[in-house]
């Protein structure tokens, strides 16, 4: 097995210690940390803590620390969807059992280009292009992983696997168990999400609200080209079905990421920001629109503690109660639907564990319980949005 | 010459037989036991797309008698599961199989333990044909730790991992995509294995079977798609669900064998040559053609859809343990005494596994949350009260 260590912890590089804050829009290059984080997720502190209330006259004018020398760095710099392409690499180099197989994935190099390359290097039988059948093909890779091979199935749009929806709820999720253990199906099912711009209400569908019930799976959802790679390469190795949710908006997300080979814990939520005030947890894009939502707080006084909770099921309690413990307040925010989505369940897992730990209910944002809409400023209101968040802060905080 | 005509004359002949010991299931019969015997289908085959194999099929006297004993065992061990589901000891669904059990045995025949079998829900004598022990599949049933999932399957989630049987699934169909990656999986470590993908007549019209043709014929994946018409899906007849009832054609491109599914030996010959054909040139339909005697599961009586009449006309004709039966007294293998004491022999055995299975415990409330995940995941679940049933997963 290989050694997993947390991404944030790691110690072995400089740099891998930071979290950079990329803002929202996926083309601009990343400007200069904000804090250094070291393992045990202490701050450097260059300022003194910020109470609750915004009242005091302490407020930070400059929310940016210092600035970071991209030069002198070790690492090598690349966009989201290359990530997860070099993850898969790696893996398949290490182990002949690995194989892909989607729509496009092999001379086409996959539609969103994560497997580009793959096919000329490997084969064809290795990097399968499927006819567009969803149901039968995830179907072959659960056949497949009952034998022993670990297959990548990838949906060209997670909305899609809705058609392989029998095959992931009763012969990936409760094979191993309906079999007594005989079988492991160590699948991966991966596959772009979310909301896009202005792909329509049947291209933006969040399926992790849909699966999060099934036993026997584990899902985990990345965010940046380093937990992106690391989470991918976990999900191979793992014994166990994961689903790997991405987002269509975080392709092209460029990050440094250290040249060392890593993997991640699949189980684990990443500390963003640590911060005293309030708890906010969110995955996927909307930790962008939080982290651009907790510029504004910082600068009006507040200090918002934000975790990336990456693993979508199971959650990583520990975390987020040392977390809750710590601020004794929760900010949910989610891109699902209001109705049974992850911040649903999370709200319900805080209450119950932590629930002495509150001084007041815990707010969940999330999407508007609509399909969503092709026009764009609707599409923006189905969404939860930075202004919504430092609302929600502002009111939870009082 | 076809047997049905030797076989009336078969009980006739009295030639008297050292008495072997009846208990001991390896019979010692005379010298040429194991000796090449032909004989000839009862029915010939019917081919789509293919040249149809020989009727005359090459066995043995002790393969003849192990496929009584075989078929005996499994159709005692159905008509016991019967009783036992009545006596209220196994719930839920349980699917029997008697009547078609020359699909099983014959199948097993003409292939390895290497080559990959998965079927749907009617798998007890699958599972049996595999290898599986009696106790296995009695303790499943009644949901104890000696089962073969160790009771957390059921009757439809039986499987046996070293013997490549894959199970026992529930949902009708979603087991043909799974076997359609068995044979990739076979086809990607360069196996010269096949896989037996076994459905019925009414999973016949899903689509992901054609999904699954399909991918397999584009790969040239060893995949043989074996159609247990029993003509009835669930209560529907197979007329009335499908608008093509000729199962054995509706691969279109993928070439088929229609087979006398109640002749153990057609099943052998068919099964042989679909594994030639599969090992070299792709995907191959077989269509069985059998009948179940009992309903679709035990809480369908069976006779609303179906006279009394049919099915007892083809358990006089067609069954396919008295036409094995009649092959061994006509070629003298074996006496009537001896095949009697054998079935008693048999009714013993399953009676004994029975009362085995009932001493079995049932799963100890932590095995609730075993075997959800693989080691390694320390993750916690709940029960439904989130406070009382705990448990950290293994």
């Amino acid at each position: 097995m290989a050694t997993l260590f947390h991404g944030v912890g790691a110690a072995l590089t400089p740099f891998s210690a930071s979290n950079k804050l990329l803002l929202p829009s996926p083309k601009s290059e990343s400007r200069g940390a904000i804090f250094l984080h070291r393992s045990d997720a202490r701050v450097n502190h260059a300022f003194n803590l910020k109470p609750a209330t915004p009242n005091q006259d302490l407020f930070i004018p400059n929310a940016v620390a210092t600035k970071r020398e991209t030069s002198t760095k070790s690492g090598h710099e690349l966009l989201l969807f290359e990530a997860l392409r070099e993850g898969l690499e790696e893996e398949m180099e290490r182990d002949p059992r690995v194989c892909v197989m989607g729509e496009d994935v092999g001379h086409y190099g996959g539609s969103y280009k994560v497997t580009k390359g793959l096919a000329e290097k490997y084969g064809d039988l290795r990097v399968l292009d499927t006819p567009i059948a969803e149901n039968s093909f995830t179907g072959m890779g659960i056949g497949a992983a009952m034998t022993g091979l670990r297959p990548i199935v990838e949906g060209m749009n997670m909305g899609f696997l809705l058609l392989a929806f029998n095959q992931i709820s009763n012969n990936c999720g409760m094979l191993h168990y309906t079999s007594g253990g005989q079988f492991t199906i160590p699948i991966v099912i991966r596959g772009p999400g979310g909301v896009g711009r202005q792909l329509g209400a049947e291209h933006s569908q969040r399926l992790e609200s849909y699966f999060q019930s099934i036993p026997g799976i584990q899902m985990v959802a990345c965010s940046t080209p380093y937990n992106a790679k690391g989470l991918m390469k976990a999900a191979i190795r793992s014994e166990n079905p994961v689903i790997l949710f991405e987002h269509v908006l975080l392709y092209n997300l460029k990050e440094r990421i250290p040249d060392e080979e890593y993997v991640l814990s699949l189980e684990e939520a990443e500390m963003v920001r640590p911060g005293e005030h309030v708890t906010i947890l969110t995955y996927s894009r909307m930790r962008y629109h939080v982290m651009q939502a907790a510029k504004t707080l910082v600068n009006k006084g507040y200090d918002p503690e934000v975790i990336d909770i990456r693993s979508l099921k199971p959650f990583d309690l520990y975390t987020i109660g040392c977390s809750v413990k710590k601020t004794h307040r929760v900010l949910i925010v989610e891109e699902c639907m209001r109705t049974g989505g992850i911040g649903a369940s999370l709200t319900a897992a805080i209450t119950e564990n932590f629930h002495d730990y509150l001084d007041a209910p815990i707010v969940c944002l999330s999407s508007q319980d609509v399909p969503t809409p092709y026009a764009g400023t609707l599409e923006e209101w189905t969404v939860v949005q930075p202004a919504q968040i430092v609302t929600a802060v502002e009111q939870l905080c009082q | 010459m076809p047997l049905s005509r030797i076989a009336s004359s078969s009980h006739a002949s009295n030639l008297l037989k050292p008495l072997s010991a009846a208990l001991s299931l390896c019979r010692s019969i005379s010298s040429d036991s194991t000796s090449t015997l032909t004989i000839e289908t009862s029915l010939p085959f019917t081919s789509h797309k293919c040249d149809a194999p020989p009727r005359a099929v090459d066995t043995s006297a002790s393969e003849l008698f192990s496929f009584f004993r075989d078929m005996a065992t499994m159709r005692r061990m159905e008509i016991s599961a019967d009783s036992l589901y009545k006596a209220k000891l196994i719930r839920g669904f349980c699917h029997l199989y008697d009547g078609q059990e020359a699909v099983a045995v014959g199948m097993e025949a003409a292939i390895t333990k290497k080559d990959a079998i998965i079927t749907a829900y009617r798998d007890h004598c699958t599972f049996v044909g595999r290898g599986g022990t009696l106790l296995e599949v009695f303790g499943e049933l009644m949901g104890r730790t000696c089962g073969g999932s160790k009771g957390k399957g059921g009757s439809m989630h039986l499987y046996r991992k070293q013997a490549s049987f894959y199970g026992g699934h529930g949902i009708v169909g979603a087991q043909i995509p799974l076997g359609c990656g068995l044979a990739f999986a076979q086809r990607y470590s360069k196996e010269e294995n096949v896989t037996f993908t076994l459905y019925g007549d009414g999973a016949a019209n899903q689509g992901q079977l054609f999904e699954a043709l399909n991918m397999a014929a584009l790969w040239d994946l060893p995949a043989i798609l074996v159609c247990e018409n029993n003509h009835y899906g669930m209560g529907t007849a197979e007329w009335r669900a499908s608008k093509s009832p000729a199962y054995y054609k509706r691969g279109d491109y993928v070439p088929g064998l229609k087979v006398d599914g109640m002749d153990v030996l057609a099943v052998k010959q068919a099964c042989k040559f679909a594994k030639e054909h599969a090992l070299k040139n792709g995907p191959f339909i077989l269509e069985m053609d059998t009948y179940r005697y009992h309903g679709h599961s035990m809480s369908d009586p069976g006779s609303t859809y179906r006279t009394r009449d049919e099915i007892s006309g083809v358990r006089q004709e067609r069954d396919p343990i008295e036409r094995v039966r009649k092959l061994l007294l006509a070629h003298d293998i074996a006496s009537e005494k001896e095949l009697k004491d054998l079935e008693k022999q048999v009714r013993k055995d399953v009676d004994d596994a029975i009362a085995k299975a009932k001493e079995s415990p049932m799963p100890d409330p932590s095995e609730l949350f075993t075997h959800v995940y693989v080691k390694g995941l320390g993750a916690e679940s709940f029960g439904a009260d989130r406070k009382e049933v705990r448990a950290t997963l293994p």
